[in-house]
């Protein structure tokens, strides 16, 4: 698998696309601080960046990068070298370049701007761990569409309305369900459908060390008790399928793909 | 007006003027009078003449000194019926047996010093305290350690009293059958400082009060305030703090109250406030820190209050502002880091807002002085959505939310345009800024 993520990591290097990523993070990041903000307010407005934009930069970058990887692939693949290693260090190399450039990006202002409080700084480390997560996720999501599609711009086209859907169109209709079926006791419907979307869970992963005062104080019954104790780990849980899931799915559709 | 009668008008007030202060100086003379030093001692100890704190206050004369060495001294209710002052050495405990009162003090000019006080009764029937003073002046309670006991320090009609530097353990686990560790009622001019008071149903409780100097308290961990005040006027309360407690400074019924250099942090819940005022009128709110409360600041139905260079910061909503409240000045406070600034449940707003410090502020400053030139409106749609829908907190920080109040701000359709800050700050004050 090594050789296989090295050849990864200078194709991704050669491409410039996760270098130029980072450097808007890094922008992004650095604009804040102009701004004037707070650390925590910092970490606040980068919490909206980052569920917006590691979504969507992640399965582009990564279904682009398939399409890219693809005549290198078929090359190794008439090599005796295993299927699976191959596909391993696509995926690997894919999400270590995209995690390596967000945490440059998000995290570089703080080192000479300082980490700040204690609460400040852990509610970065969250973040940054839940961006890292984002980009497990469709980093994985990005594989199965560049794998099972056999054109670029249809792949491409699908990648972004995932994000689409995802990061703006899913909130949308949780919104909708809050106020338009606001009379039905929806507190635990409406959780566990937050739960359901990796944005979304990552997002609370984010709140819960950022905006406890906020999530236990306008809330009914059933969410203080969820935002009370525990709600980390089940925060986790959605994101670790969301993981598991989608690239175990990629790695059929690659193990079973006519090259 | 003639000059004669102005001239008339300026002698009377002076002479009024001149009164009052001889009277203030007087009073002020007769509180500092010392009593002889050489006053009668009586010691008790478990091995002395005097075993019992009750034996000894029946043996002293007035103006006594009672000393009262290590050990335990388990006598029910110890009753102090003349001036004496008690101090002890290296904390007796006083047991209260779970009678009732510990020590209950009937006279003027007594001095409880260094006790540890414990095991009042605990049924609702005479509302039993460690320490109880009815209907007196001048007392002086001081360095105790108070425990197990369902109200604290009790001083019912009592005037020109301190209640100083005690320590009040609280073991209070339901509101309704638990006490305050300092409660006051129908009392004038006391001064409560320095008190550490954790696990009561409230902190500090003060009901029917005037003229109290409250300063350099800790309330914390009370099942319900930190300081709870009802019906009292002219109170003044400083540099207290008070933490995780259902609510930090209360403040229900009052008016003329002065409420400064305060801090109150982490009250954390579904109905916990930094503070709350509500029927509180012309009162001022100066200089105090709220941080991490899920609601900083709620006026209901508070009218007339000014309140000036607050830090509100990293709180869940900073104001709550119910539309029974008005005329209230908010000026040059600070709000950094809050998720959200102001919630209001009006389309009006009969309130000002001045000169704050706003971090989501994003406008200019052309003339480079220090105001910006566009108006600040620290309601956003989201917030109003919460007011309705409590549930939606599912989606703060969402970039569709965002979306959301980029477009209210743009083309204003629901936010009340009235509730906003024409002159907002550019920089955040300095005295915020070193508390990031």
């Amino acid at each position: 698998m090594i050789p296989m993520l090295q050849l990864v990591l200078r194709d991704l290097w050669r491409s410039r696309w996760p270098a130029a990523y980072g450097l808007f993070l890094l922008a992004t990041s650095e604009a804040l601080f102009a701004f004037g903000e707070n650390r925590a307010q910092a970490v606040a407005s980068l919490l909206t960046v980052t569920v917006l934009v590691v979504p969507t930069m992640t399965l582009a970058l990564g279904v682009s990068q398939c399409f890219d990887w693809r005549y290198c692939a078929e090359l190794l693949l008439a090599q005796p070298v295993r299927r699976g290693a191959i596909f391993a260090g696509q995926y690997v190399g894919l999400t270590l370049v995209l995690s390596l450039s967000f945490v440059f990006g998000v995290g570089l202002p703080f080192l000479w701007m300082g980490l700040g409080s204690r609460a400040a700084a852990q509610a970065l480390a969250v973040l940054l761990a839940a961006g890292i997560l984002l980009t497990l996720v469709f980093g994985a999501l990005a594989l199965l569409l560049g794998t099972a599609s056999e054109q670029r711009l249809p792949a491409l086209g699908r990648a972004f309305s995932l994000a689409l859907f995802l990061c703006v169109v899913y909130d949308g209709i949780l919104l909708a369900a809050a106020t338009g079926l606001a009379d039905y006791r929806l507190e635990k419907p409406l959780l566990a459908l937050a739960l359901l979307n990796p944005v979304d869970a990552a997002r609370l992963l984010v709140l819960l060390k950022l905006d406890v005062a906020a999530l236990t104080g306008y809330t009914g019954a059933v969410m203080q008790q969820f935002f009370g104790a525990g709600a980390q780990s089940v925060a986790l849980l959605p994101l670790a399928l969301w993981v598991a899931v989608p690239a175990a799915l990629a790695y059929r559709a690659y193990q079973r793909r006519d090259f | 007006m003639p000059v004669t009668a102005r001239a008339r008008t300026m002698v009377l007030v002076g002479l009024v003027a001149a009164c009052a202060w001889l009277l203030a100086a007087w009073r002020q003379a007769a509180l500092a009078a010392e009593k002889p030093s050489q006053a009668p001692q009586l010691v008790v100890c478990p091995n002395c003449r005097l075993r019992k704190l009750g034996e000894a206050l029946a043996a002293a004369a007035p103006g006594a000194r009672v000393i009262v060495q290590a050990g335990l001294y388990a006598e029910g209710t110890v009753t102090v019926n003349k001036p004496v002052e008690i101090t002890g050495q290296g904390y007796p405990v006083i047991d209260g047996l779970g009678r009732a009162d510990v020590i209950r003090v009937t006279a003027n000019d007594v001095t409880i010093r260094a006790l540890w006080v414990r095991n009042s009764g605990s049924s609702a029937m005479g509302d039993p305290a460690a320490i109880k003073a009815v209907g007196v002046s001048r007392c002086l309670i001081e360095d105790n350690r108070v425990s197990d006991s369902l109200f604290g320090i009790r001083l019912d009609q009592a005037s020109d009293c301190v209640v100083r530097h005690n320590e009040l353990r609280g073991g209070a686990t339901s509101a309704s059958y638990s006490g305050n560790a300092i409660h006051l009622w129908n009392s004038q001019r006391v001064v409560v400082e320095g008190n550490r008071a954790r696990g009561w149903r409230d902190g500090l409780y003060f009901e029917f009060t005037r003229g109290l100097r409250v300063q350099g308290n800790l309330s914390e961990n009370n099942l319900r305030y930190g300081l709870h005040t009802m019906y009292s006027s002219d109170n003044r309360y400083r540099q207290n703090l008070l933490r995780a407690n259902q609510g930090g400074v209360v403040l229900m019924y009052s008016r003329q109250l002065t409420v400064l250099d305060n801090r109150s942090e982490r009250h954390w819940g579904a109905a916990c406030y930094g503070a709350l005022l509500k029927d509180l009128d012309a009162s001022r709110f100066e200089h105090n820190r709220f941080a991490g409360n899920s609601v900083a600041l709620v006026a209901d139905n508070a009218n007339g209050n000014v309140v000036a260079a607050n830090d509100f910061v990293q709180n869940g909503f900073a104001l709550r502002i119910l539309a029974s409240s008005s005329d209230n000045r908010f000026s040059g406070n600070a709000f950094a880091a809050n998720a959200f600034d102001v919630i209001t449940n009006g389309t009006r707003s009969d309130n000002l807002f001045a000169a704050n410090y706003w971090d989501r502020y994003r406008g200019y400053d052309l003339d480079h002085d220090g105001i910006g030139d566009v108006p600040y409106y620290p309601v956003s749609l989201f917030a109003l959505l919460l007011g309705e829908y409590p549930q939606a907190i599912l989606l703060l920080r969402s970039p569709l939310v965002s979306l959301l109040d980029l477009a209210e701000r743009g083309i204003p359709l629901l936010t009340p345009q009235a509730l906003r800050d024409t002159r907002p700050l550019m920089e955040r004050p300095r005295w915020s800024k070193s508390s990031d």
